[in-house]
């Protein structure tokens, strides 16, 4: 809200699963300060996945929601966990399917680094430095029951 | 749940679990289509043959839309003009297909179980989009969608299944999706063309026959007409169409004994007049429009499922 | 004869059933290997149906069958079987009296019924002549037509074209009421239904000369084949043995049936009804099963597998060693109006197991549901008069020791 002044033209949709979670959140936060409706979306990126042919399995495809026109907005992708950022290069792609935002910005909780694509965040919760085999796991109320954010650690055996 | 089948040759077999699951996903692909682009990449790179021994335009052009919607690359093999229509046996079609290479075989065949034999030596997965009398999987999904989509929570429902089920794959396929998910079945139609065993007390779980259709479709929660196969049957088994059409056929007036809301479905093609009123095929109860549009989306789904399931394993590499 | 323990002893079975192809379609058999085949079966004696190309309706052509056949040192004596009506077409009868006397020892068209019921009356009277049994198919053609299998609750799951019991027992009235009304005997071959059984039963009860016999694998398979299923009538599905649904292989006139039925064919062999047991050993080229279901050829190569199957069948008590054997020997003995062969016998391991492989089989037909199975039973030698074979080889190559 601080960088886009003007409210019309934001839309806020969220990377599933939990990235909608957050994005609704956000919303609700942005109606309460502002009193402003500002348009959500959900988006399931698996079909956009760039490693569907390796993983040897098909994953539960949930269904997108977008119930706006992207054409235009400024659209804000929200997701819980900014990692190799292959993930929000797949949401982008389903994204622009949609439609042509005038600006898609980034929105994450936690940024863990270990970029193996150029993306980066426009709003971020936290840095948390981790080591590339560690797991963060974030937890929701909405989807698990608490807030709560695990960074699990391997330990050499 | 994780799908694991390589195959969808039939779903004689299926879980509630496993269609549920297929219709979960229908649902994910029906919004995929619902979009500007109506495309999504998850079959980049891979190839889907369209093997279609058996006439058939709607059912190849939906699969053929579901594989582009994926963004898979198509190829046609089908019967007109083919070395299939010179006679080529299926057995020499099969290796054709191997040495093309695709990784997804949708085949039609005229034969009960051709899906099978394909199936045993190729290594593609296969789906089957109509073998013989035997099975119309995607035909059986897409009305369970249809259904489920229209009344709800199918379970305890009934629905009346009426026409030519001796001959109608579709008809053992709906049987097949609908009574795992909680659907009671009652089909009605000439004694001469049920299978004899399913009309002489030895029906399917939660199917029975009633061959008066105005007590069949009294108090109904759906029925799916079926088309009366002209080209199947042979000669003694109906006395005269006209004597079909109004014992068997679906008027207004059968319509309306059923429950208020009660879709109509068919698989299509429809001879209007004969197994169906034009007035009851296209009037509100109508569903059979949107049966086309799921179908597509139901394609979708099961190409999806069956692309994530690996790579083609090579035959001589199967336990 | 010797029916006790391992290892036991009877005199060489009499195969009242087989095809052995030659001539006309000799990329599905040879007498040679036919022969060959029977003899590793237990079989010292093998009937060769007549529906060969051309069809043995001449006393030239069933001593040529003659001619052709191996010696004894390579396979099991070949019986022909003439055909009843001329090139088995049902229209007119052949010269009968002729064929007996060129060496035929019975007549039968299998794999047709006589259709035509006024033929088959003259057939069954003329044949008295001529003092050969005629065997008969029993089929109502128009009622099995364009049938693949059994008309019953598989066939409905699996959407394939039936051909009903009554098909068969219809046939089978009206074989028996010829046979009454004219007082001549008829054999009828490889009954499949209980409805079948019955309606003999009753014939003998009431004095008609009628006899019958049965094949192994309609002893042993049932309906659910068709659909998958690979345990045997007596057993419960074994899931891990399960074969791939309209495998050809299960493909067969007249078709695997209910359990019931098979259930139907132990009581008749127990109580008498039934006379003989009968391979109906139908090779195939694998071009002509290695095809769509409805396309394929019926048939099951069944000669080296007969006794692992009655052998499963008196395990589980639906039948004495004694009447299995009897079945397999004086049983066919009396139909064909012979005597036992002196010095034919045979030595079967009732414990051997061994796996059915296409290298396994003598026969060049390897159509059989039970490639890649593990069966318990198996002939160890067969003895042909005073020619010793052991497992179908010369003795003098065979391998030492039991």
């Amino acid at each position: 809200m601080e960088r886009d002044r003007d409210l019309s033209a934001l839309a806020i949709v969220g990377i599933r699963a939990r990235g909608d979670a957050l994005a609704a959140r956000i919303q609700a936060a942005i109606r309460t300060n502002e009193g402003v409706d500002v348009p959500l979306g959900a988006i399931d990126i698996t079909l956009y996945r760039d490693d569907l042919t390796r993983i040897g399995y098909a994953p539960v495809v949930r269904e997108s929601e977008i119930p706006f026109s992207v054409d235009g907005r400024v659209v804000v992708l929200v997701d819980d966990v900014l990692f190799t950022g292959r993930t929000i290069r797949a949401a982008m792609d389903a994204l622009v399917d949609y439609g042509r935002p005038r600006a898609i910005r980034l929105a994450v909780l936690v940024d863990r680094g270990h970029r193996e694509l150029p993306i980066r965040a426009d709003f971020v919760g936290k840095n948390v430095p981790t080591a590339p085999g560690d797991d963060v796991r974030v937890h929701l109320a909405e989807v698990d029951g608490r807030d709560e954010v695990e960074i699990v650690t391997r330990v050499p055996a | 749940m994780k799908w694991t089948r390589r195959h969808v040759l039939d779903t004689d077999d299926w879980s509630r679990d496993e269609i549920e699951t297929v219709l979960d996903q229908t649902r994910a692909m029906i919004e995929i289509l619902q979009r500007p682009i109506r495309r999504a990449p998850p079959l980049r790179g891979r190839t889907v043959i369209l093997f279609f021994a058996e006439a058939s335009t709607r059912t190849r052009v939906s699969f053929e839309l579901a594989a582009k919607a994926l963004s898979a690359d198509v190829t046609n093999i089908t019967a007109s003009g083919s070395s299939v229509e010179k006679g080529e046996s299926l057995y020499d079609t099969v290796r054709t297909l191997q040495a093309l290479g695709g990784d997804i075989v949708v085949m039609r065949h005229a034969s009960s179980g051709a899906p099978y034999f394909v199936a045993e030596r190729t290594d593609a997965a296969v789906i089957n989009a109509g073998d013989g009398w035997h099975a119309h999987p995607t035909q059986g999904i897409l009305d369970a969608y249809t259904l489920r989509d229209a009344l709800g929570d199918l379970d305890g429902k009934r629905i009346v299944i009426v026409g030519d089920v001796l001959h109608s794959r579709v008809a053992r396929s709906d049987i097949n999706t609908l009574v795992p998910l909680g659907v009671r079945i009652t089909l009605s139609g000439p004694p001469t063309l049920m299978p004899m065993a399913w009309r002489c007390g030895q029906p399917p779980r939660e199917v029975t026959y009633e061959p008066d259709l105005d007590r069949a479709v009294d108090g109904a929660d759906g029925v799916i007409a079926l088309r009366l196969q002209r080209e199947r049957q042979e000669s003694g088994l109906l006395p005269s169409l006209r004597e079909y059409s109004r014992v068997w056929g679906l008027t207004a007036e059968r319509v309306a004994r059923m429950r208020p809301g009660a879709p109509v479905m068919h698989p299509g093609p429809m001879n209007e007049g004969i197994e169906i009123d034009s007035a009851v095929a296209h009037g509100a109860h109508s569903l059979i429009e949107t049966q086309v549009t799921n179908g597509v989306a139901v394609r979708m789904a099961l190409l999806y499922l069956l692309a994530g399931s690996g790579p083609a394993i090579p035959v001589e590499e199967r336990a | 004869m010797k029916l006790e323990g391992r290892y036991i002893e009877a005199p060489g079975f009499i195969d009242l059933h087989a095809h052995l192809r030659e001539p006309g379609f000799e990329e599905s058999e040879t007498l040679a290997t036919g022969a060959h085949a029977a003899l590793h079966g237990g079989f010292t004696t093998v009937c060769a149906m007549p529906n060969t190309d051309p069809a043995i309706d001449t006393a030239a052509l069933v001593k040529e069958v003659y001619a052709r056949a191996p010696g004894w040192a390579e396979g099991a004596r070949v019986w022909p079987i003439a055909s009843i009506t001329r090139g088995r077409k049902g229209k007119e009868l052949a010269d009968l009296v002729e064929l007996a006397q060129a060496g035929a020892v019975a007549f039968s068209d299998d794999g047709s019924p006589v259709d035509d019921a006024r033929l088959f009356r003259s057939a069954l009277e003329y044949a008295r002549s001529a003092g050969r049994v005629v065997i008969e198919h029993p089929q109502d053609l128009a009622l099995s037509a364009k049938g693949v299998m059994h008309e019953g609750s598989v066939s409905a799951r699996l959407g394939l074209p039936g051909m009903p019991a009554a098909a068969e027992e219809t046939a089978v009235a009206r074989d028996i009421a010829l046979a009454r009304m004219t007082g001549a005997r008829v054999h009828l071959t490889h009954l499949s239904t209980s409805g079948s059984i019955d309606l003999v039963r009753r014939a003998k009860a009431d004095g008609v000369s009628v006899t019958c016999d049965v094949t192994p694998h309609h002893l042993a398979m049932t309906d659910e084949w068709v659909a998958g299923s690979r345990a045997f009538a007596w057993e419960v599905q074994d899931e891990g043995l399960r074969g791939v649904p309209y495998d050809s292989s299960t493909k067969v006139n007249p078709p695997l049936r209910t359990r019931a039925d098979v259930r139907a064919l132990w009581a008749g062999l127990a109580d008498g009804t039934v006379d003989a047991i009968a391979t109906d050993h139908a090779p195939h080229a694998s071009t002509k099963k290695d095809v769509e279901f409805d396309q394929a050829a019926f048939g099951i190569s069944g000669l080296e597998t007969a006794v692992p199957l009655i052998l499963g069948g008196v395990r589980a008590g639906w039948a004495s060693l004694p009447t299995a054997i009897a079945a397999l020997t004086t049983g066919p003995a009396r139909v064909l109006g012979v005597d036992p062969l002196e010095g034919d016998h045979v030595v079967i391991d009732q414990e051997a197991e061994w796996v059915v492989t296409p290298e396994s089989f003598f026969s060049l037909g390897k159509n059989t549901p039970l490639m890649g199975r593990s069966l318990i039973g198996k002939v160890d030698i067969a003895v042909i008069g005073s020619t010793k074979r052991r497992g179908g080889q010369r003795v003098a190559k065979a391998i030492a020791g039991r």
